[in-house]
């Protein structure tokens, strides 16, 4: 029942921008859509006798780009499997926006480590798989953003793994969401293909001005993308810097690469 | 007509090499048993010519009585196919989605599986007596679990994540069943549904050879008591031509709904 109307009230959303009244022109997919920000007080999870977060307090201001960087078991996916609604919190609030949450979100999406698509539909069947009205022209803008319009007839299975990921891309944006989670989605490409991402990813979100949530091991990726970094250890806030905000970042930067050994040893 | 097709290019050439190979060493056993049975090396009594058979075959067909069995035949097992199968399809489901079917079910339906169905002959022949049902049932019972195990399987198989993802991306709980668990158990169950054709003729064959008064198999043992071997012959050879096309058919639908599969998409050379 509340996912109906979820959905009723995400196409309402959604269909502001993109029914206009004389031509049935798609909506343009780089309409920003309003970032929300995202608020944790006092929040804990525990799976059983073990702690997982401790009473993390943070605050995400909307259209910020986050990274969150740890070692394996830092509670980081945890983190962000809270904010998607995929667990619930044992003690302490979550509020988006303007709102206190639990369970899933329209306005959430989460980009996985591997692609997820659904190998027995084809491209665009896949970027629009939440349907609702007009899916088909949202889901031809998004995945002309990410650059595959002319792959959208193909099966996922002949795509590579950059072209999967910018699939996967296109299917979080179809909607647009105030929030964007990305589970190290960039981890398994090779260094050219991610760079390539990186690129994608930023130009995206300077268009769309979501709050982006990026989870990753590799440091240099989260300061190449993020406004800020937080470093999570043993399921506490070990560092939270603000990147200093220039973009394009390059490598050689010597205040960065003072920021990237301040972060590798905190975590 | 052969230098058309050549003209065409090397794949089609290729095509017909590939069948040629295939089928050499049935053409040099028929030639073989044709001139065993012609010289008297094989009696005729116990395995007749090939060219006999091809008698038998013609003039069954013009008397109408071999497409009138193997209508029936192939009724029957279509029948059994759709009520086995369709029940062995819903229990899959059932105890592949909830874990509380499963736990009322599974253990009985294991238990059963694991009785010969051919078995239950003489029961079925006692509750049918020998008219279609006991036909109908006997076929039911065997394809059903084949197809109960490996859409069971094939539910429980399913990638979790994907289905995580359908979750994230906002599918109903009945969206997620048709859109994610079912497609991704397809391949599955079409295995089952493999299996289950091969039960589905054995089964019927022993069925109309026990009991019948029409069918391929009624066909053949009637054959067998006014010693018409040739008949008998053809009787068997209706029946693998019917589980070659049944096999065909399968693979038809795993090539139409396998299609984003790369081990079932359509190559250039399929046979």
């Amino acid at each position: 029942m509340t996912t109906i109307l979820n959905r009723l009230e995400r196409s309402v959303i959604d269909d502001i921008p993109s029914r206009p009244v004389t031509r049935p022109v798609p909506a343009p997919a780089t309409i920003p859509a309003r970032g929300l920000d995202i608020s944790l007080s006092g929040v804990a999870k525990s799976f059983g006798e073990h702690k997982v977060l401790a009473d993390l307090d943070l605050h995400i201001p909307a259209g910020q780009f986050v990274a969150v960087v740890g070692r394996s078991g830092g509670g980081k996916t945890t983190l962000m499997r809270l904010i998607a609604g995929l667990e619930s919190p044992s003690t302490g609030r979550l509020r988006l926006g303007e709102r206190d949450v639990a369970g899933l979100q329209p306005d959430v999406r989460l980009m996985f480590q591997d692609a997820r698509l659904l190998p027995w539909k084809r491209v665009i069947d896949n970027v629009g798989i939440a349907r609702g009205l007009g899916w088909r022209d949202k889901a031809e803008a998004a995945l002309a953003d990410v650059g595959l319009a002319a792959r959208a007839r193909d099966w996922p299975a002949v795509l590579s793994g950059g072209q999967r990921q910018r699939v996967a891309l296109a299917r979080a944006l179809v909607s647009h969401p105030g929030v964007l989670l990305l589970d190290e989605p960039f981890g398994a490409l090779d260094a050219l293909t991610r760079a390539e991402m990186h690129a994608l990813m930023l130009r995206i979100w300077q268009a769309r001005g979501f709050t982006a949530v990026l989870i990753t091991h590799d440091v240099g990726e989260a300061i190449a993308l993020a406004d800020r970094v937080l470093v999570l250890r043993e399921g506490a806030l070990a560092l939270d810097v603000e990147v200093p905000r220039q973009r394009p970042r390059g490598h050689g930067d010597a205040q960065l690469a003072q920021l990237e050994a301040r972060i590798l040893a905190a975590v | 007509m052969s230098s058309g097709r050549r003209s065409r290019g090397g794949r089609v050439l290729r095509r017909l090499g590939g069948a040629a190979a295939a089928w050499t060493l049935p053409v040099v056993l028929l030639i073989l048993w044709e001139a065993a049975a012609r010289t008297g090396l094989i009696e005729a009594r116990t395995l007749p010519a090939p060219s006999s058979v091809a008698v038998a075959l013609l003039a069954s067909i013009e008397d109408g009585s071999l497409p009138a069995h193997a209508l029936i035949s192939t009724q029957r097992a279509l029948k059994g196919l759709f009520i086995g199968g369709g029940i062995g399809l819903v229990l899959g489901v059932l105890t592949g989605a909830f874990p509380i079917a499963e736990r009322f079910l599974d253990s009985s339906v294991q238990m059963l599986r694991n009785v010969p169905h051919l078995a239950i002959i003489p029961m079925v022949i006692l509750w049918f007596g020998i008219d279609e049902e006991a036909k109908i049932f006997l076929v039911a019972i065997g394809v059903m679990f084949p197809i109960y195990l490996n859409t069971f399987h094939g539910i429980r198989t399913v990638d979790r994540g994907l289905v995580e993802m359908g979750r994230v991306y906002g599918l109903s709980p009945v969206e997620l069943y048709l859109r994610i668990i079912l497609p991704g158990a397809l391949p599955s169950i079409l295995v089952g549904l493999r299996y289950a054709l091969g039960i589905m003729w054995l089964t019927l064959i022993v069925a109309e050879t026990i009991s019948a008064s029409s069918g391929i198999g009624y066909m053949t043992m009637n054959a067998r008591e006014f010693l018409q071997t040739d008949v008998v012959i053809l009787g068997v050879v209706v029946y693998a031509l019917l589980g070659k096309l049944a096999d065909i058919a399968t693979r038809l639908v795993e090539q139409w709904a396998l299609a984003w599969h790369p081990a079932y998409a359509v190559k250039e050379n399929v046979r």
